[in-house]
């Protein structure tokens, strides 16, 4: 660490906030987008969410029957690899865990996953963090449905980890024996992405 | 890849400024340990104070493509920004800040690439676009390319005079240059914002898979590849980077 010669900074973070907001981050009260690609528009009809192991189909939703899968409310601070962290957001989806009860899968077949999104978009996950209410499929944002450009209908929600693990327009879980990168973690982007141990890129601690 | 190693913090020393726009200077840094990057990639900037608070934010590079130890990051002065304004206003030539990087494997453009080169540009949304074109005129890269630029006036008008040069080289660039809020009397360029029509115009057709790199403001984003994409062209060609506000609080 070097003193940057004249740098006061304008800490905006302070009190309450402080202890919330991982190395690096600063609050913002906007909601930036970042994909590396066009937003993706659903048909809702055609729409489904699935699980597979092992090249096959474990369980498949369509809207409708995901809609009435049990509702969680989540609220929770998020925070984006590219330096910007949200607080207190509310969200509203199916937990992970749920999703497992639902598919009558009493444990995973493997200890890792990757989500798979419309565009083409992966990433990947252990199980063990979307497990015990760590996770959601989200579909509301602030008790309106998730609008495209932040991922609606559906996105994953990981909050605990930097935000592109929580993946845009997501449409299966894929459990799987190793833990493969997915898009960014093959690009120089960190395997786990912990904002609290700052694991931006690879090779981070 | 070039993520092979750890991205350590280094040391990099001002040594060059140049006032590009009223709100936008492009700082050249020593950076004696750089290995190097690809056009289209960023480096993530660290302040600290002495207080020991730290501030930290992406900008892209502007340099082409290379390893030459000294970068250019082109910085947009943004309101109440606390790294952009410290960076615009009161780094001065000899003074240290640090940074790490490349950073970002995706929105690069392969200098041996022979597909047409699009690139649509909002405000200082030029500037990875530019690392783009620097790269290609250091290579001697012929392929054909085009850039649409939207800027707000033309004083706003990022690198105009090297844009000028880069098109006049006969090497198959071509620049179009929209502005958004009024343009000066004898204005040859387009005059609102990018539109269906606009990209119609001139952006290459999905017919000679471009390759399409567009960056700017969200909404900018946004608007552009959703058009390019009822113009035709994939998804899969289309690379994006969007920063800045949405105006969405949700």
């Amino acid at each position: 660490m070097r003193v940057t010669r004249g740098f006061k900074g304008k800490p905006r973070d302070t009190g309450a906030t402080s202890d919330r907001l991982p190395p690096g981050q600063f609050v913002t009260q906007d909601f930036p987008v970042l994909t590396a690609g066009p937003t993706q528009q659903a048909d809702l009809d055609s729409w489904s969410f699935a699980l597979h192991s092992d090249g096959k189909l474990l369980v498949r939703w369509s809207w409708a029957e995901f809609e009435a899968l049990p509702q969680t409310e989540h609220t929770t601070d998020i925070h984006c690899v590219t330096k910007w962290t949200k607080l207190g957001t509310r969200w509203r989806g199916v937990t992970f865990d749920d999703l497992m009860s639902a598919a009558r899968l009493a444990s995973p077949p493997y200890e890792y996953v990757m989500a798979h999104c419309d565009g083409g978009y992966t990433t990947n996950l252990p199980v063990a963090d979307l497990q015990a209410g760590k996770a959601l499929v989200a579909t509301h944002f602030d008790d309106v449905p998730l609008p495209a450009t932040h991922g609606g209908p559906a996105r994953l929600l990981v909050p605990h980890l930097y935000f592109w693990k929580s993946a845009k327009w997501i449409r299966r879980l894929m459990f799987m024996e190793t833990n493969v990168a997915g898009f960014w973690e093959s690009r120089g982007y960190h395997i786990y992405g912990d904002p609290w141990r700052e694991q931006r890129y690879s090779g981070d601690a | 890849m070039i993520f092979a190693e750890r991205l350590d913090w280094q040391v990099a020393t001002a040594a060059k400024f140049c006032r590009e726009t009223q709100g936008v200077v492009t700082i050249a840094f020593e950076v004696p340990e750089w290995h190097g990057h690809l056009a289209g990639q960023h480096v993530d900037v660290r302040l600290t104070a002495e207080n020991g608070y730290q501030a930290q934010r992406s900008y892209s590079l502007a340099s082409p493509a290379g390893n030459a130890a000294e970068i250019e990051l082109t910085i947009e002065r943004i309101k109440e920004g606390e790294v952009s304004s410290f960076l615009t206003e009161e780094l001065a030539i000899g003074d240290d800040i640090e940074l790490r990087g490349p950073i970002g494997g995706y929105f690069t453009w392969d200098r041996q690439s022979s597909s047409p080169l699009m690139l649509i540009a909002g405000g200082s949304g030029v500037v990875p676009l530019m690392s783009m074109l620097r790269t290609r005129y250091k290579v001697g890269g012929k392929a054909p390319a085009r850039l649409l630029y939207s800027s707000r006036t033309a004083e706003d008008i990022i690198y105009a005079a090297e844009l000028d040069r880069l098109a006049a080289n006969g090497d198959g660039l071509s620049l179009i240059h929209t502005l958004t809020r009024g343009a000066p009397s004898g204005w040859q360029g387009e005059r609102r914002r990018v539109d269906k029509q606009m990209l119609a115009t001139h952006a290459f057709q999905s017919s000679e898979q471009p390759q399409v790199f567009v960056c700017g403001p969200t909404l900018f984003v946004e608007t552009v590849a959703d058009q390019l994409i009822s113009l035709g062209h994939a998804e899969s060609a289309i690379k994006t980077e969007r920063f800045g506000p949405t105006g969405d609080k949700r």
